[in-house]
């Protein structure tokens, strides 16, 4: 315990950074304050519980689940597929994977729009085989692409990394007692890797649900979610107390959502990144 | 004691991160609007006079507003509306200009002093001034356009560019219906919302600046922008023309101001000086497209842009028109129908 003063730089950035803007943002959105100083109200978590705003957390909760399910989907066969090469391949496999997340996340994104525009090249691809241009940019699935596209590694890597901690001898021994290869799948390796899969579905879900530069440029300024809204209140609209107590309110749906993947994951015995 | 004497060195380390190195020379903070000077201005600037320039960008006025309310950025120079220096002298956000420092006031057009945001000419120096309207494709539109209303034509669904800019979008709703655009009555503003929100499934995108890149490029048929863009577009691709409708539009004017954040207000006023000298203010209105009340500036451009309605609109065109007035207590209004067309 002699070390112990290795943690203060720590401490020092959490109380500034961490803890002090939680309770700044705690503080204005249950306060305003008038000319004649400062009083306490509920109006803010009210006015989240209108339609319109419960609409705009349905969406944000919609979107982020569908492509944490793409995610998953698209995830879990590709760690599977690294898992499985040899160390040589694997790790210029997962090299790959990690390079474009050196490239600034904005750029990618603005990439996207340079790609999928009317007059962009995915259409201009389409026009030489002869088809019709569409509109992909500006909707729904361009939002839930680009997220996606951004969040992927997330998925694929903890699971990656759980998958190829498994015992391989444990495979071995269910194949010679007879399972085939969807039974290994279904009783030996996906249980194993749930961890793996838990903490990917966090990593993906967290980001994905609190997003905000995606679907502006993406989804055009039309489909505002949590994080859009909250970036609204605090820089355009310069209302504090609303954008604090959605603030609020993300940052429960934040860690109710983490004591439930945390309890599941204290039961499988951990091995995922956090 | 010995773990006591180690708290204070990693505290002090902290503080000295936290703090920077400072520089020696003097530094000025401008903020403006994004893509909305030559770039090379600021070198030469910074050349000229020593010092070094921190350039910010922002998109909107309430942004601006929002930031500097704030008191984040120390900002030396901004440039926002007219409006929003008319809010900001009633908040006391900004410092008055020592005129003695700018001698190249003398150059700026009568006719854009003692307007209504500032009638003392105190606190703010013209630095541009234009319309909004519609720009759109002559290739992809074939009705006349010459109002508000086409924006709401279901033949153009998902070809249209709105603004995201709540007093300008709301302001042109208001127009298209008939109503002022500085309006602070309730049912006015909920009609607005209204129509906003049931023009949304045909508007392609709300932007700002990327509107450039989208209508050069022939993304879109129909957009609303600001007069300055609308020059810099038709250059860039003929098939482009602005027009500002019949209902009336907004007038406005952008001018230079040093807020209360400033630190060196004497470095400010050289830096508005200087904006202010001919040379410099040309090669602004050369880059940007904006119309400039500067004479002398205005003299050295090219006939055909001075003929250029969209740039330099006649009397006629303008007759709808006004200037935006500050809202004080009805812009939270404001502030929440943007919120829910947004949200919606």
């Amino acid at each position: 315990m002699k070390l112990k003063w290795i943690s203060y730089p720590y401490i020092i950035w959490m109380v500034i950074f961490i803890l002090l803007p939680i309770f700044l943002i705690l503080f204005y959105s249950v306060t305003y304050s008038t000319n004649e100083g400062i009083g306490f109200t509920l109006e803010y978590f009210q006015r989240f519980f209108e339609p319109i705003y419960i609409n705009v957390l349905w969406r944000s909760l919609k979107l982020a689940l569908t492509s944490t399910g793409v995610c998953l989907l698209m995830g879990y066969p590709m760690a599977m597929i690294l898992a499985g090469k040899d160390i040589k391949k694997r790790n210029v496999m997962v090299l790959l994977f990690v390079i474009p997340m050196w490239m600034n996340f904005l750029l990618r994104t603005y990439a996207w729009m340079t790609l999928l525009e009317r007059n962009g090249i995915l259409n201009s691809f389409l026009g030489l085989l002869g088809l019709s241009h569409m509109d992909f940019l500006y909707n729904e699935g361009a939002v839930i692409l680009g997220m996606v596209y951004n969040f992927l590694p997330f998925m694929v890597l903890p699971i990656y990394s759980v998958l190829i901690k498994i015992d391989k001898s444990l495979i071995e021994a269910a194949g010679d007692l007879g399972a085939n290869v969807p039974t290994i799948f279904r009783k030996v390796i996906f249980p194993l890797s749930l961890p793996g899969v838990l903490s990917g579905i966090t990593m993906v879900f967290m980001p994905a649900v609190t997003t905000f530069v995606i679907p502006r440029l993406l989804g055009g300024g039309q489909f505002t979610l949590i994080g859009n809204l909250i970036e609204q209140q605090f820089l355009f609209v310069g209302d504090w107390g609303f954008g604090s107590a959605v603030s609020v309110i993300m940052l429960l749906l934040i860690l109710i959502s983490m004591g439930i993947m945390g309890k599941y994951e204290k039961e499988q015995e951990g091995g995922g990144l956090w | 004691m010995k773990k006591l004497a180690k708290l204070v060195l990693f505290l002090l380390v902290a503080v000295m991160i936290l703090s920077g190195c400072g520089s020696s020379k003097p530094t000025l903070t401008v903020y403006n609007w994004g893509d909305y000077i030559d770039e090379d201005v600021i070198s030469e600037f910074e050349e000229e006079f020593g010092v070094r320039v921190v350039y910010d960008e922002f998109a909107t006025n309430e942004d601006m507003y929002v930031k500097i309310n704030a008191g984040g950025g120390n900002y030396d120079v901004a440039i926002p509306s007219d409006y929003m220096i008319k809010r900001m002298i009633d908040e006391d956000l900004l410092h008055t200009i020592n005129f003695d420092n700018i001698p190249n006031y003398k150059y700026i057009d009568e006719q854009f002093k003692g307007l209504g945001y500032d009638p003392n000419n105190a606190y703010s120096v013209p630095y541009m001034w234009g319309t909004v309207g519609i720009l759109y494709n002559k290739t992809m539109v074939d009705d006349t356009v010459d109002s508000w209303k086409i924006l709401w034509n279901e033949k153009y669904s998902k070809q249209i560019l709105m603004l995201d800019s709540q007093r300008d979008s709301i302001g042109i709703t208001l127009k298209m219906l008939g109503y002022s655009l500085n309006t602070k009555n309730p049912q006015e503003l909920e009609e607005a919302k209204e129509a906003l929100i049931a023009q949304k499934p045909l508007v392609l995108a709300y932007v700002g600046d990327e509107v450039k890149d989208k209508m050069i490029s022939g993304e879109a048929a129909l957009a609303v922008v600001w007069s300055g863009d609308a020059v810099y577009m038709m250059r860039q691709n003929p098939d482009l023309a602005y027009t500002i409708p019949d209902e009336g539009s907004n007038l406005w004017f952008d001018a230079m101001v040093i807020p209360k954040t400033s630190k060196n207000k004497e470095l400010a006023e050289q830096f508005i000086n200087f904006m202010t000298r001919t040379d410099i203010a040309f090669k602004n209105t050369d880059y940007i497209g904006y119309s400039t009340p500067h004479t002398e500036a205005k003299g050295q451009l090219e006939p055909e842009l001075l003929e250029d309605e969209a740039a330099y609109p006649t009397i006629e065109d303008l007759v709808n028109s006004e200037v935006f007035e500050d809202l004080s207590s009805s812009a939270s209004i404001y502030d929440r129908i943007w919120t829910e067309v947004k949200a919606k």
